[in-house]
């Protein structure tokens, strides 16, 4: 039994049945089915993470993503004095996380794609996008550089799923992807 | 007058042995108290991390909404710590010296230093706790920086670490002097060899702990001044993701155990169970890759490489495991005759002994509900769909309550009798308590994941953004999942309360079990090889686990490519 020493001593060269051999064939093949299917999607696939990412100081990419916003500003989001942006189609669009907000709101084209970089002011945030289904963890200190093209149009949440203190469930932001 | 002349590290008592009359093992005293000790200690943790478990998910049923927000955080901290450090780790250290001294029937190594780290232990899990109840160190049990938590919560779980460690020491220490007074013969037991699997990954995770929090906890002392976000997280994981692979060896070796002491089953291959522990070692190292699959920085290339040769591997190591443990079990199940049909042996297994239900429970909802999952949530491109997101509770409920908890609580009912020399109380309820808790956290583990397809995040007061400056209004059917999430939630508490009832009841108040006689309410275990050979080749023929491999094999390949084709639809990144 498992609790007792193996009845055979040589264990190791005990033959094995082929019924173990069989599972563990198929199992070892779906991982490395599974591991192709990953190199695969980075081939023919649409979604996947950029890997351009830089070390920034987080008051410079601050002092970045205002510049931006009074560049591209349209108008205020309801009553909340946030700022609506509307950069071209192409450009690097900067979004900022700091406790506890996602600021500015951007206005994107549909179909157009945009380069989007992500940092944090201060704690660690989690960029989720709702109801999409992109989530992006964001980091003081590092920016992220992601291409996103939006397929659809609408109004789209972003919330934050990484814990960052008291205020965490209140930070939410938003992205209109607008037709043009 | 030669005792006087001895040194007191020389006169040390001869082990005393006592001999349990249920399974005829032999249980040396020392061994006998620290397990004891770290199992009650064990199940403390559990009864007041499930409070704290249960008072989150009631928070996040929208409808009841039970905490204030600061609370609920506070709460969610403490819960992660009680029960996936705290409860976890006592109780493997309490299968740690069953699975040395009592299966290789020898005396425990250093009885003292064993207890020095048992009272470092328990004086770190206090610590840390206090830490997080006098609320300022709400920082999840993850503590990501720069959030900053108080001096003593970090210490708290170094010194925790180090107990744990000690823990480790003492259990290699008994295997030396069990093989050196030659307690046992031939090769340790394949569940010694499970623990051992364990003890060892538990060396490097406590190193990689080491490494991460002392340098934390300098900094929230001010002694340094900045701790890099990324690399914590690199660090932390290289202990938060190994220590899964400690309860993933340990469980599985306790469903060996179980299997033997309840129905005399037996390994179909040594060889084939042992190389499966040895993948746990030998290919878990980078598993902390991971959790940095959205994070700034790091390649595809190395996040590939990593997920796939460090988890597929190991990931293999569990799916052997999952067949020749039911393998082992079909097996010993036909030699006793019920072998009409493909599902006689499993129909007419013992459902009624908590152990087994548990121990049976615990291998389907680990492989069907944590493992699947984590496999998808741990590729590079579908964790975009899922990171952080509440679907990553729902995996771990799988894959640490659903079957490493699940396990434990199992192998309570055999260790309780054996340790604590007392019957079950309240046997009716205890067949009863591994369905309860088990389809309980089943459901949590389901409504979790479903609400995180959704989108829900995890660790979030409050998804209806009522005090927020923008407000995202999630479906419906987010709603529901956290409702009903709320209700599963309460039928597994009444699963854990009844668990923790029946313990300590019985440790209390349960039959004295009288050396030689009597035996608790469930099956006698067989004493002894009831079983004969059937180690080798071509002996067996096992169709019933030939057909639930092959449902989970295709309900895995199935799952995972679904998740592709949602990811599909999602905008195009690069
Ligand atoms: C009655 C039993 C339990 C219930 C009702 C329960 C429920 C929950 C819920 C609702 C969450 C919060 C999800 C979120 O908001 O992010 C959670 C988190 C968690 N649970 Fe449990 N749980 C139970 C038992 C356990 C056990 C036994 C373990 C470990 C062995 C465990 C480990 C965790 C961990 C590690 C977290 C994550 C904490 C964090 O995000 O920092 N739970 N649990
Ligand atoms: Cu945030
Ligand atoms: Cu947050």
């Amino acid at each position: 039994m498992a609790i007792h020493p193996p009845v055979t001593r040589i264990w190791w060269r005990e033959p094995v049945a082929k019924m173990e051999i069989f599972w563990i064939a198929i199992a070892f093949a779906w991982g490395l089915v599974m591991f192709s299917t990953m190199v695969a999607w980075h081939i023919w696939g649409e979604q996947n993470l950029a890997n351009e990412a830089y070390r920034v100081n987080p008051e410079a990419y601050v002092a970045r993503v205002e510049a931006m916003a009074d560049k591209y500003k349209v108008r205020e989001e309801g009553d909340s004095g946030v700022p609506v942006v509307h950069p071209p189609p192409g450009s690097d669009v900067y979004l900022l996380a700091r406790l506890w907000q996602w600021w500015p709101v951007l206005e994107l084209e549909k179909g157009k794609s945009y380069r989007l970089h992500l940092s944090s002011a201060d704690w660690q945030h989690g960029f989720s996008l709702v109801p999409t289904n992109i989530n992006i963890q964001v980091h003081p200190g590092y920016e992220m550089v992601v291409t996103m093209r939006p397929s659809e149009s609408g109004t789209f949440g972003i919330i934050c799923n990484e814990f960052c203190g008291i205020g965490h469930h209140t930070m939410a932001g938003k992205i209109h992807v607008v037709d043009r | 007058m030669e005792a006087i002349a001895q040194s007191p590290a020389r006169a040390v008592k001869a082990p005393v042995f006592r001999i349990c009359s249920i399974t005829g093992l032999r249980v040396e005293a020392n061994a006998e108290m620290l397990i004891r000790a770290n199992a009650v200690v064990a199940v403390i943790f559990l009864a007041i991390g499930g409070l704290f478990g249960l008072s989150v998910a009631l928070t996040r049923w929208p409808a009841v909404h039970l905490l204030p927000a600061e609370w609920f955080y506070i709460a969610l901290t403490a819960h992660g710590a009680d029960v996936l450090l705290f409860w976890i780790l006592f109780f493997e250290v309490a299968v740690l010296y069953f699975a040395s001294s009592t299966l290789l029937n020898s005396r425990l190594a250093a009885p003292r230093i064993a207890w020095v780290g048992f009272a470092l232990m328990v004086v770190g899990a206090l610590m840390a706790n206090v830490a997080v109840l006098q609320g300022e160190s709400t920082v999840m049990f993850t503590s990501y920086p720069p959030m900053q938590a108080k001096p003593h919560f970090y210490l708290g779980l170094v010194l925790f670490a180090v107990g744990a460690l000690i823990a480790c020491m003492i259990f290699f220490a008994t295997l030396v002097i069990a093989k050196e007074e030659k307690t046992y013969e031939g090769s340790i037991p394949l569940v010694t060899f499970g623990a051992l699997t364990a003890a060892i990954i538990a060396v490097f995770t406590i190193a990689s702990g080491a490494i991460i929090l002392i340098p934390t906890f300098l900094w929230s002392v001010g002694l340094i001044s900045t701790i890099d976000p990324l690399t914590y997280k690199l660090v932390w994981w290289a202990m938060g993701h190994s220590s899964q692979q400690i309860n993933v060896s340990v469980h599985v070796a306790v469903w060996y155990a179980i299997v033997a002491m309840v129905l005399g089953a037996k390994p179909l291959s040594e060889k084939v169970s042992r190389m499966a522990f040895l993948m746990y070692i030998l290919f878990l190292q980078l598993a902390s890759a991971h959790h940095m699959l959205v994070e700034p920085g790091i390649s595809s290339e190395w996040k590939i490489f990593n997920t796939s040769y460090a988890l597929y591997l190991a990931v293999l190591g569990s799916l052997i495991h999952g067949m020749t443990v039911p393998g082992a079990i079909e097996a010993a199940q036909r030699k006793k005759g019920f072998s009409r049909g493909i599902f006689e042996w499993l129909r007419k297994a013992p459902w009624g002994n908590p152990a087994f239900a548990g121990m049976f429970l615990s291998l389907v909802m680990f492989g069907f509900i944590g493992g699947i999952s984590g496999v998808v949530l741990g590729t590079e491109q579908l964790n975009i769909l899922m990171h952080n997101t509440i679907y990553v509770p729902g995996h771990f409920h799988g894959t640490v309550v659903a079957g490493t908890t699940l396990a434990f609580m199992a192998v309570t009912y055999l260790l309780v009798p054996l340790y604590f020399k007392r019957e079950i109380i309240l046997p009716g309820l205890a067949r009863w308590q591994p369905y309860l808790f088990g389809f309980g956290v089943a459901g949590i583990s389901l409504f979790m994941m479903g609400a995180g397809t959704l989108g829900v995040p995890r660790r979030h007061w409050d998804i209806t953004f009522s005090d927020a400056q923008m407000v995202y209004s999630f479906s419906p059917a987010a709603f529901l999942m956290m409702t009903l999430n709320g209700i599963a939630a309460v039928i597994a508490s009444l699963g854990g309360i009844a668990y923790v009832v029946i313990v300590v009841g019985s440790i209390l108040f349960g039959k004295r079990i009288p050396d030689g006689k009597e035996r608790a309410p469930f099956e006698a275990p067989p004493v002894g090889n009831a079983v004969g050979q059937y180690g080798n080749a071509g002996t067996f023929h096992l169709p019933g686990t030939l057909v639930l491999v092959g449902v989970f094999f295709l309900s895995f390949v199935l799952y995972y490519y679904v998740n592709w084709k949602y990811l599909a639809q999602v905008w195009p990144l690069k």
